[in-house]
């Protein structure tokens, strides 16, 4: 099998040994749960149960605010207890529906089409998938069902599934692909039949050998190509993924699906599948709980909803004293102020450094060494990018195409100056949305 | 939860590459040719090469405090500056005028710019072509090797070319008295058929010549320059693409007039091609940002070099030639550009700086 990749990127430490082999256990699920009722892209969803309600685990409390919008559900049984703005780990207070646990997970009932589903047109099977509350579980979070409803003037040749998992440390989908290898295949083949396409191709970086063994044996028989990736970040990145397993480039300012292909992580193909053969909501989702400060890394089956102090807690997890706390991985994921902050449906991973990984050295001048412009997988000039914003030159940032960024963070790894690239570049944007807004 | 948690943005994970690394390591990989040219001239090279670096992070904290900069004494850029203008200058240079070249790299050529990263013209090169113009009889003035019989270093009588090639034997009491010029001179003033004469290839390789203190081992700079090329520290395109042009070149004006031109071993060999190449010409602040503007600067500064030395005013091009290209850099930038991912065309750049 010959190893696809992509031009940029780099090659970080993966740190992925510490979880890669530990099995996915269930997380006690704790006292209290916190569901934002915004853990997606989109419009909030709408609360449907009111406090002092009792609740099924499996029951829908929030319906999608909007098309692009997602449902959510009582990942345990127990009541109500209040709908309140919670802080979210975006750093923001958000409303959110707080759950008291009774601990007897008593369920409701699914009813799936089990494996007769392809019995059933693309509608019906699109409309299980939204009323699963499924949504992107790579980390995007954008509601799964939209990009499964293309306008009808795009053809859908290829669903691509990605098993990259490029970020350094996360083993999530690792697990999730050797656990519930054919839950990720047969999600595959629900999106081609609900998309029409008769493409379907699993990327998974050559780190993961036995992931490829996995998924390829529970492949066989379909049409399925498993293809292996080369380790580099941002691998999983779509247009990288999309370049490297079709050769085909999805053009500036445009959509994957402007070049025939959609994109889902494999965590979101299982999570199709579940709904759609068994009928079941997403509850819960795979974390991976490691970094440096952290005594004994898992990869845990977590239900939403669950606070991050909790799940810290069963990991002999100090805080003190101060490190870092992140949700994702190292390269995109969102420093925390406190633990005090639920997992929601995004949440691929918990990671906690110890302070002496996680000081942030001061930045020193530019030495035009170019290494940021050999990592950006966008091609673009990352340090340029970074003197505009600073400057705030708004109409040359544009022009300098600082909206292409996707704040992959390759160009800060990368840069000996430590000059915080992905920073500036989002400050550039801002201001660049900001102009926009001002002249309409 | 007491303890406030460290918050910044992503990426929260870094390279480990540091500017300081990088200088160090360039540092590092001169180390050897920089040993060599001592053991070769003795205390002639060893004094210029302290001056000069000391001089060059004297200055360079100077300017720093002058210009209420974080201090940038210890990022190994300085010293670099010095090593690079010490080896690019004869030994036995009076050390007053290493101190000028050290003023004039660190404080005209960088400082007043702006300081690390705002330069224009590479620093060591500035210092060395100022000291070539206001001093053109010290600068010319080359000490011949010291031909080692065994254990002395400094100070004992031993055997040395002389200028035509031939073994002669003389005395190190009067240092001044053995100055010959260098081959690259040679060839300059007497044409190619003193090339018979000239020592072989196999001792340019090896840097039993007369030259500067940089120039004088083909062999330890090429390896030093794989060294940072396998460290990643530079990239192939500059010296690739400057040591190719240059071959070429020697190689095209040989075949064209064999009695007028070297061919491209002994311009390749001989003179700073070497050091300009791997440690000069791929200096950072200086160079093109993108990989082609790279290959674009290399294929210049080769061609320059070699315009120069066969029919310039100078025997020696390489310090001009870079310098000439360093003034071509943002143009270099600007046609080279990386088109971003899906785009038809290229952005538009403006400041490079
Ligand atoms: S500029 Fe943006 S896309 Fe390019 S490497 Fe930096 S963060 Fe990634
Ligand atoms: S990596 Fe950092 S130091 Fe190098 S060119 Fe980019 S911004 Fe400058």
């Amino acid at each position: 099998m010959s190893i696809l990749t992509f031009r940029g990127g780099i090659h970080p430490r993966y740190n992925k040994e510490r979880t890669a082999a530990l099995a996915t256990k269930p997380l006690a699920a704790p006292d209290e749960l916190v569901l934002p009722l915004s853990q997606h892209i989109g419009a909030p969803a709408v609360a449907t149960v009111s406090v002092g309600d009792t609740v099924l685990r499996g029951q829908t409390i929030a319906q999608p605010g909007g098309f692009v919008s997602a449902a959510i559900h009582a990942p345990v049984s127990g009541t109500v207890s209040a709908i309140e703005p919670r802080p979210t780990g975006n750093g923001t207070l958000g409303d959110a529906i707080v759950l008291t646990n009774d601990h007897q997970d008593t369920e409701t009932s699914y009813s799936g089409l089990g494996e007769d589903w392809a019995q059933a047109d693309a509608a019906t099977l699109r409309d299980m998938v939204a009323r699963a509350g499924i949504v992107g579980l790579g980390g995007a979070a954008f509601p799964s069902h939209v990009k499964l409803a293309p306008p009808p003037d795009r053809t859908i040749d290829t669903v691509i599934i990605n098993g990259a998992e490029c970020e350094p440390w996360l083993t999530a989908d690792h697990r999730l692909m050797l656990e519930s290898a054919n839950a990720v295949v047969s999600g595959l083949r629900i999106i081609q039949h609900i998309l029409g396409a008769p493409n379907g191709v699993i990327g998974i970086e050559a780190n993961k050998p036995d992931a490829l063994r996995a998924i390829s044996q529970a492949a066989t028989g379909t049409p399925i190509r498993v293809v292996s990736l080369a380790v580099k970040y941002p691998q999983g990145g779509e247009k990288q993924l999309i370049s490297a397993c079709l050769k085909r480039r999805v053009p500036q300012g445009k959509l994957p699906m402007d070049v025939g292909v959609v994109v889902h992580n494999t965590g979101t193909a299982a999570a199709i599948h579940r709904a759609v053969v068994d009928g079941r909501p997403l509850l819960e989702r795979i974390v991976t709980v490691t970094g440096t400060a952290v005594s004994q890394p898992a990869n845990y089956w977590v239900r939403l909803g669950t606070p991050v102090a909790h799940v810290l807690q069963h990991c002999q997890t100090e805080l003190t004293p101060a490190g870092k706390l992140i949700l994702g991985g190292p390269m995109m994921g969102i420093a925390q102020k406190h633990a005090d902050i639920p997992v929601v449906k995004s949440t691929s991973g918990i990671l906690v450094l110890q302070p002496k990984d996680a000081t942030t050295r001061p930045a020193s001048p530019c030495i035009r060494c170019g290494r940021c412009v050999d990592a950006c997988p966008m091609f673009l000039v990352p340090q340029e990018l970074g003197a505009f914003a600073r400057l705030r030159m708004i109409p040359e940032a544009r022009a300098a195409a600082a909206l292409d960024c996707m704040e992959c963070g390759s160009c800060a790894h990368a840069c000996p100056a430590h000059i915080p690239l992905v920073q500036l570049i989002r400050l550039a944007k801002a201001d660049i949305h900001a102009a926009a807004r001002k002249k309409m | 939860m007491s303890t406030p948690l460290i918050v910044s943005a992503s990426p929260h994970a870094t390279s480990g590459a540091t500017t300081p690394k990088i200088m160090w390591s360039v540092v590092l990989a001169l180390a050897p040719a920089t040993a060599y040219a001592i053991w070769l001239f003795g205390y002639p090279a060893l004094s210029v090469i302290a001056v000069t670096v000391f001089f060059c992070v004297f200055f360079e904290t100077l300017c720093g405090l002058a210009m209420r900069r974080p201090p940038t004494a210890t990022d190994g850029s300085a010293a670099l500056t010095g090593l690079i203008l010490a080896l690019s200058l004869p030994p036995g240079l009076p050390l007053w005028i290493c101190a000028v070249g050290a003023f004039v790299a660190i404080v005209i050529s960088k400082a007043v710019f702006g300081g690390l990263g705002q330069n224009p013209f590479n620093p060591a090169m500035a210092g060395r072509v100022f000291l070539l113009i206001a001093f053109p009889a010290d600068l010319t003035r080359w000490l011949v090797p010291q031909q080692h019989t065994g254990d002395t270093l400094f100070g004992e009588p031993v055997t040395t070319l002389d200028a035509q090639g031939r073994i002669t034997e003389y005395g190190l009491t009067n240092v001044d008295a053995i100055t010959a010029a260098t081959p690259i001179g040679l060839l300059r003033e007497k044409g190619a058929n003193i090339v018979a004469d000239l020592p072989g290839n196999i001792e340019f390789l090896l840097g039993h010549i007369n030259g500067s203190a940089g120039e004088t081992s083909a062999f330890l700079l090429l390896a030093g320059g794989i060294f940072l090329l396998i460290r990643r520290v530079i990239a192939w395109h500059i010296p690739v693409a400057y040591l190719g042009t240059v071959a070429l070149f020697a190689a095209i004006t040989h075949l064209v007039d064999p009695s007028t031109y070297a061919g491209p071993a002994f311009h390749l060999l001989s003179g700073g091609v070497m050091m300009g190449a791997w440690f000069i010409a791929t200096d950072y602040v200086t160079s093109p940002m993108f990989p082609k503007g790279r290959i674009l600067f290399g294929v210049g500064a080769g061609i320059l070099t070699m315009v120069i030395r066969l029919w310039g005013g100078y025997p020696e091009g390489v310090s001009f030639a870079v310098l000439l290209m360093n003034a071509c850099v943002p143009f270099f930038n600007a046609w080279t550009r990386p088109k971003p991912f899906g785009a038809t065309t290229a952005t538009s750049g403006g400041a490079q700086q």
